[in-house]
């Protein structure tokens, strides 16, 4: 199905899914604005909110089945299967949110059905973000996340390390905004357009690669990027606030949010700065620095959610090996990474929220102790997920990496790949810790893990996470080929033609 | 039929038997596990007159697994793996039975653990393609981690960390080196390919990069092996496993290094491998792991360390045995891989009964129990000659077709390897001397009881194999002898001709 932007009924086509999710979201409001007292209130938002994204996820599924694809000049979206298959991670993550928060919010008593209505929002938000074909428009998407996302972290009131957390996150992102949009503006200043693709035509045609506005331009666009990602030196935010919020927004951030940003970060770079060499060295540095420090860090937290926080910097470091690769392998390995570092994550962080109370911010590694012989099945999960996050084989973590590391070697990177698979082994002493703790550590006390509550939904959510984990971690084969595809549109580009990127490195027989 | 799928059977049955242990009663676990291992030995049984020598790689299952990387589940045998598939699926049971004392807790986790590591071993020794071998071995590496820190002594966390850790990082830095191969290889070929097959025949041409790419298996292999320096895990790891995660880990896991040092390294980057500085540094650090691993045993006080530094001294044999790559080396090289397996295995099953008799490991707790143990005593002192290799048992055929095929290419590291002998007898005589000679001091051990029915039931194959290979070693030679012509011939021809092309 070939669209034509120009008219004003193929573009909405195009925007289907965000029409859809607007409109659900727009409901969700009135229907709180009556009803938003009691917990079967927030039962009913939250059963809303899952029936939207399931609507907005199956117009993505009927774009990308009738393989939409762009036609004429660029426009202000795009249309790809990058752009789908982001859309699906994103919605997906933020059904499986929806469904671990259901017990939680009761538990917390945080009766706010506002909740569900910002979760919406913030999706929304990302969904533009990864279709964004210009900057303007990546640029309200990012915020129109980004404030829904400062409300949900604070979404406790009677919690002095939420209201923190959520200032802080404020703040910080205020800031990594202004870098944002300063950044966009000294790009057109020096292009004259904020269309992504037109930007890759002018570099081009101008020569404009080594032109000093461009390049602080860049850097900016960079710097903002790298607040949004949590990339080191730019992840000073993360750990209070994945602290503080409540976790299954935690396990939102940690996932979707960092998502959303790589996302429209990779197609920027891919398709504005494709040209731009410079860009490699600076992305190089930031994975470096930010598998080293989030790594390091992270060896020395003893609770549990700030040892995730930790290392959920540390996997946008592997993220930024792929777009530093900056070929379309890269790319696919990115799109790959992200569904298993998603899966796995959001299965630790409901498993994490079934084991804490207030925010679950004092639940210690140790508390774990012996959580294998009081609820073996949890504990198991969770080892596949600590398994996962570690990259070991069997589980898609694995094959994440493996991928990653193919790209990098196919991008001549052999000194990044070292760093990564040296970095992993360093992770190996915090993800162990958590398996030690559960299997080989007695119980403190008697009955010390029958407190621990997951909830039907929450068990759900935990179950298919960790079976899809386990299945992609064997048998990868349609993700693989879905990431390639994904992979190489980005690539391409829409309506320009682009230089062919340098040779893939795995192909097979 | 059996020839094609056998080796799959192999590695499916103990997971499917895994499965099925965790979902069984408790008290059953052993038994079921007892059962599922017999029956992978007798599955794998028939390999040993299936096997045609001449053949070369047989038993060879190939299908597509990640068609868009150049991944295909490919397995197959030939006579350097097929004793070490045979080892593993022998001393499995053995092992199972051994634990029925042992074990207390958990037992479920325990047996279901122990089968999932068959698959793993078993796995390691017949995978042909990269990238399903890098995941077998390190599919391996979680029960093991689990059965040392989940079953084992006080220190056992450190001692499992420790194991995960220095495996962890020796086979990432392969991994890399994988990728990095498959890549090079498959840009002068246009073919991208994980395939042993494949690799191996175009291997042409790596110029320099081939020392960093075998520096990278070299180090995750030495450190499996272990050779000196990277030995440190192993005392800690063997002194606080269970008995049967020693046995294993001596028998089948060390056997893992010196095989990928048989099967990859050498094959893969010929040209390094004979490179003479190359050579130097790996003849010298086998010839110290003999001597030091020796000497080290010599002074432990603890029965278990004992035996783990004498595997430190027994697997520098089999490094010295490859390095010198002659036709009678590399086969003594691999009869001590298995002669060590039995040995060291028996040793460790010895140890594991004292030490479930006296809750000690301490050699001084013991002395004199030749009296109250008389068979015991008895099948500690054969088990122990054997590793020393006394004439008549299997150590000696092994250890002598090594020093005989070194001596050819390596004349005076041969001499001094022989020295290695003489210290082997050195540390485990005054050792036997010290538990069942010696007077009988302690009144603990005036009423120890003698060797169960079910002890003698897991010692004597061991005995059998012992006499067996001490006695009669030609079968076993016969059926590696083929394949190890082969890769002697094969790398010394390859190394030649890129040396001549360069």
């Amino acid at each position: 199905m070939s669209l034509d932007l120009a008219t004003s009924r193929d573009l909405l086509r195009a925007l289907l899914p965000e029409l859809v999710l607007t409109l659900v979201g727009m409901a969700l409001l009135l229907v709180i604005a009556w009803r938003h007292r009691t917990a079967a209130d927030l039962r009913v938002a939250g059963w809303v909110t899952l029936a939207g994204l399931a609507a907005a996820g199956a117009a993505a599924w009927w774009l990308w089945w009738h393989t939409a694809h762009a036609l004429g000049a660029p426009a202000m979206i795009a249309v790809d299967d990058f752009r789908f298959v982001a859309d699906g991670l994103l919605l997906g993550t933020a059904g499986l949110t929806v469904l671990v928060s259901f017990d939680y919010l009761e538990r917390e008593r945080l009766l706010a059905p506002e909740y569900y209505a910002l979760l919406l929002f913030a999706t929304l938000g990302m969904m533009l973000m990864v279709g964004g074909e210009d900057l303007m428009v990546v640029f309200l998407g990012l915020e129109l996340m980004s404030v829904a996302v400062y409300a949900l972290a604070g979404i406790n009131r009677h919690s002095a390390a939420a209201a923190e957390a959520a200032l802080k996150y404020f703040l910080l992102g205020a800031f990594a905004s202004a870098f944002l949009l300063y950044g966009i503006a000294l790009v057109y200043g020096a292009t004259a357009t904020t269309n992504l693709s037109l930007i890759g035509v002018q570099i081009r045609t101008l020569g404009l690669d080594n032109s000093p506005m461009l390049l602080i331009g860049l850097g900016l666009l960079l710097v903002g990027f790298g607040f949004k990602v949590a990339a080191v030196p730019f992840h000073m935010w993360a750990p209070d606030v994945y602290d503080g919020s409540p976790t299954p927004v935690t396990g939102y951030m940690a996932t979707a949010v960092k998502a959303a940003a790589f996302a429209a970060l990779l197609r920027v770079l891919g398709e504005a700065f494709g040209g731009v060499p410079a860009w490699h060295h600076i992305v190089w540095w930031l994975a470096v620095a930010t598998m080293v420090v989030g790594n390091l860090v992270a060896l020395a937290q003893r609770t549990l959610k700030r040892m995730l926080a930790y290392s959920s910097i540390a996997h946008a470091g592997y993220l930024l090996v792929a777009v530093a690769a900056g070929t379309s392998a890269g790319s696919a390995a990115f799109v790959f990474y992200l569904v298993a570092y998603t899966l796995t994550t959001l299965a630790a962080f409901a498993l994490l929220a079934a084991k804490g109370r207030d925010g679950e911010r004092d639940v210690l590694i140790d508390d774990l102790a012996g959580l294998a012989s009081g609820r073996p099945w949890l504990a198991f999960a969770l080892a596949i997920c600590m398994l996962s996050l570690l990259g070991f084989p069997g589980t898609a973590g694995f094959i994440g990496k493996w991928y990653i590391l193919v790209a990098a070697t196919g991008a001549r990177q052999l000194p990044l790949a070292a760093i990564l698979v040296l970095t992993s082994v360093i992770s190996a002493g915090y993800y162990l810790s958590v398996i030690m703790a559960m299997y080989m550590q007695p119980e403190p006390f008697e009955r010390a893990h029958t407190a621990m509550r997951i909830g039907r939904l929450g068990g759900a959510v935990v179950a298919v996470s960790v079976a899809g984990v386990l299945f992609l971690g064997i048998r990868p084969n349609r993700l693989l080929d879905l990431a390639k595809t994904s992979g190489d549109g980005l690539r391409a580009g829409p309506a320009v033609t682009t230089p062919a990127p340098p040779s893939p490195p795995s192909v097979g027989r | 039929m059996y020839r094609q799928w056998v080796l799959t059977a192999l590695l499916a049955w103990p997971l499917g038997a895994a499965l099925v242990v965790m979902l069984a009663p408790p008290r059953w676990a052993k038994h079921i596990a007892l059962a599922t291992s017999l029956v992978e030995f007798a599955i794998s049984v028939p390999l040993w007159w299936t096997f045609a020598p001449a053949d070369g790689m047989q038993c060879i299952l190939d299908v597509p697994w990640i068609p868009s990387w150049g991944i295909r589940y490919t397995v197959g045998v030939d006579g350097i793996s097929l004793f070490m598939v045979l080892l593993t699926t022998f001393l499995v049971p053995l092992s199972v039975l051994g634990s029925y004392a042992y074990i207390t807790t958990r037992e479920r986790g325990f047996y279901a653990l122990l089968l999932v590591l068959t698959t793993g071993m078993i796995g390691v020794f017949v995978a042909l393609d990269l990238f399903l071998f890098y995941v077998m071995w390190e599919v391996m590496l979680i029960p093991m981690y689990f059965i040392i820190g989940v079953w084992g002594g006080e220190r056992r966390i450190y001692a499992a960390i420790k194991f995960f850790l220095y495996t962890f990082f020796g086979s990432l830095l392969m991994l890399v080196a994988i990728l990095a191969l498959v890549y090079l290889v498959g840009q002068r070929t246009g073919v991208y390919s994980f395939a042993y097959a494949h690799l191996t025949a175009h291997i042409g041409g790596l110029g320099s990069v081939a020392f960093g790419l075998f520096g990278a298996f070299f180090l995750a292999f030495a450190i499996k092996v272990p050779m000196f320096p990277f030995h440190t895990w192993l005392p800690d790891a063997h002194v606080e496993a269970p008995t049967a995660g020693s046995v294993l880990l001596a028998g089948v896991l060390l056997k893992m290094g010196t095989y990928g040092f048989l099967r990859f390294a050498l094959p893969l980057f010929p040209a390094v491998a004979v490179h003479p500085a190359v050579q130097r540094v790996i003849v010298a650090l086998s010839l110290i792991g003999i001597l030091y691993g020796g000497l080290v045993a010599m002074v432990q006080p603890d029965f278990k360390k004992l035996i783990a530094y004498s595997s430190v001294a027994h697997l520098g044999f089999v490094m010295l045995g490859i390095w010198a790559l002659t036709l009678q080396s590399v086969q003594g090289a691999l009869l001590v891989m298995i002669n060590h397996g039995i040995s060291t295995g028996g040793l460790f099953f010895l140890a594991g009964m004292l030490y479930e008799r006296r809750h000690s490991r301490l050699i001084e707790a013991f002395g004199g129990i030749a009296k109250t143990v008389p068979m015991l005593a008895a099948v500690l002192t054969i088990v122990s000659l054997s590793s020393i290799g006394l004439p008549a048992t299997n150590g000696f055929v092994g250890e002598f077709l090594v020093l005989l095929g070194t001596f050819r290419t390596y004349p005076l590291p041969a001499t001094i390897a022989t020295a290695g002998v003489v210290v082997a007898a050195m540390y485990l005589l005054p050792a036997l001397q010290r538990v069942i000679f010696n007077p009988l001091d302690k009144s603990v051990n005036e009423k120890l009881a003698d060797l169960s029915l079910r002890e003698i039931a897991v010692l004597v194959p061991l005995l059998a194999c012992i006499v067996w290979i001490g006695v009669y070693p030609k079968p076993i030679l016969q059926r590696m002898e083929p394949s190890a012509r082969q890769l002697v011939q094969s790398v010394r021809a390859n190394a030649a001709s890129f040396t001549a092309v360069r």
